[in-house]
């Protein structure tokens, strides 16, 4: 057997301090470690994108990233964006209800982390951006046009929000 | 899927990471780098390594520098990193490949030495290196050395890159006047890799001849390569489109085409010729244009074709 290591790491803005094995992927990590269960476990091998998370803000594939890859690093989840105090839904989840861009919504928080990355750095893509952007997450039910109409409202929600 | 147990190991500098992989038994420790490529290979335990030696932290590895002569990429330079660098703006073609690698999340990890040295046969920097002739910067326990990329790839999964090495940088001769490169490909949806992916290099002489072309090669062969014949051809040619098809549709003798569930071999073969052809074209169309100075990166799409918005 191999020694666990130590992995102090970031999640949502609350620092966690664990010993682990190295070959722990970081998505068991958030799961069974952490008991996020959000960020979901799809292909597992880096095809499908269902486990995206955003590594120090660049969104990574959890399952093929090792927890001690990630130690000092800075992970955000989907479980960052509902409003702590209000329990709201992000504006991204929201436009997502809105727009039918899931159905059974397991491939839905990867779609999520994605958009959130892309709007911080473009708030207003075109289709061709969005389609670029999501090239990595796969969804197996809803087809992909609602899920380009819930990018679309949510990048025009979070601008009106940023004019008003 | 989870990977064989293995030991991990965060050294400080290269000459701990060498010590590291001395210290193991040969053949059993490996280089952690992005991970994006390894750690699969590992989950489907197709790679047992017992010890994983992660440089990915080492300073130094990573970054671009132009100078007269070179242009030197740290071999822990992301994908994404290479697809948005200023420093490459003269260098479209590394934008271009870059911009097809996987998708957004696994360039963002992802490296170009991680690239290289993994050696997947249908991986889309290995063309680019040959086309670009580059040099690969290994250090180990001799020292430094440097191998140039034909003699850098000896089989599937299989490199030059011996006992206790690491390569640290990729080395290009710096782009000359009238000359341009790209890369074109045709690309297996499912995975995102290559099954047929073609760079070219073209420089052209005062009166717009081809003085100079190379030709990387990649998901063809088992181990990617120089069309030779191909480059010799195209010496002293006007690069008009016509005469780039005909060249092209003369064959490429190198090519020994593999046939597996994606492709037959002579489907292989057809999908060169117009690789080699689409690759040549755009090259020539930088060369054409390549005024110092003037950067040229249009957005591509994942099959390298160029972003048309209505």
């Amino acid at each position: 057997m191999t020694d666990k290591q130590r992995v102090c790491v970031t999640v949502n803005g609350r620092r966690y301090e664990r010993w682990v094995e190295p070959r722990l992927t970081l998505v068991d990590f958030l799961r069974h470690e952490l008991h996020l269960g959000g960020t979901h476990v799809g292909c597992e091998h880096g095809i499908c994108g269902l486990c995206t998370v955003l590594i120090d803000g660049r969104s990574g594939r959890s399952c093929l990233t090792l927890a001690v890859q990630v130690d000092g690093a800075e992970v955000t989840t989907i479980e960052s964006l509902r409003d702590p105090s209000t329990g709201a839904l992000h504006p991204i989840q929201q436009a997502f209800v809105d727009a039918h861009g899931l159905q059974c919504g397991f491939c839905t928080p990867g779609f999520i982390m994605t958009t959130v990355e892309l709007l911080r750095e473009n708030p207003d893509p075109s289709d061709e951006e969005i389609k670029r952007a999501l090239d990595g997450n796969l969804c197996r039910c809803t087809g992909y046009q609602s899920i380009l109409a819930s990018v679309r409202l949510a990048a025009r929600r979070l601008r009106e929000g940023r004019e008003a | 899927m989870i990977p064989a147990a293995f030991e991990y190991l965060r050294p400080r500098s290269l000459e701990e990471a060498v010590a590291c992989l001395l210290q193991r038994e040969p053949g059993t420790a490996a280089i952690l780098a992005g991970g994006m490529s390894l750690i699969p290979a590992m989950k489907l335990r197709l790679a047992r390594p017992a010890t994983l030696v992660d440089i990915v932290r080492l300073r130094g590895l990573a970054g671009i520098v132009r100078s007269a002569e070179h242009l030197r990429i740290g071999a822990l330079t992301t994908h994404a990193a290479l697809g948005g660098a200023p420093e490459l703006a003269r260098y479209p073609v590394f934008a271009e490949t870059a911009g097809v690698v996987a998708d957004p999340q696994i360039r963002h990890r992802g490296t170009l030495g991680g690239s290289l040295a993994y050696a997947h046969p249908a991986a889309d920097w290995p063309a680019v290196f040959l086309a670009l002739q580059g040099e690969a910067q290994l250090f180990g326990p001799q020292g430094r050395r440097s191998v140039p990329a034909e003699d850098f790839f000896t089989g599937i999964f299989e490199t030059t890159i011996g006992a206790g090495e690491i390569l640290t940088e990729i080395r290009f001769p710096s782009v000359r006047e009238r000359s341009g490169a790209a890369y074109s490909r045709m690309c297996l949806q499912a995975s995102g890799m290559a099954l047929v992916g073609v760079a070219a290099q073209i420089m052209l002489d005062a009166e717009g001849r081809i003085d100079h072309a190379s030709i990387g090669v990649t998901g063809v062969n088992a181990v990617p390569f120089r069309a030779r014949s191909l480059e010799m051809r195209l010496r002293g040619v006007l690069p008009a489109a016509a005469a780039l098809r005909d060249l092209c549709a003369t064959g490429i003798p190198e090519a020994e085409p593999l046939s597996d569930p994606h492709a037959a071999a002579d489907y292989r073969l057809q999908m060169l010729r117009i690789h080699a052809e689409r690759a040549l074209g755009r090259a020539f169309e930088r060369a054409r244009a390549a005024v110092p100075g003037l950067g040229y990166s249009a957005p591509v799409t994942r099959d390298g074709e160029p972003v048309v918005r209505p």
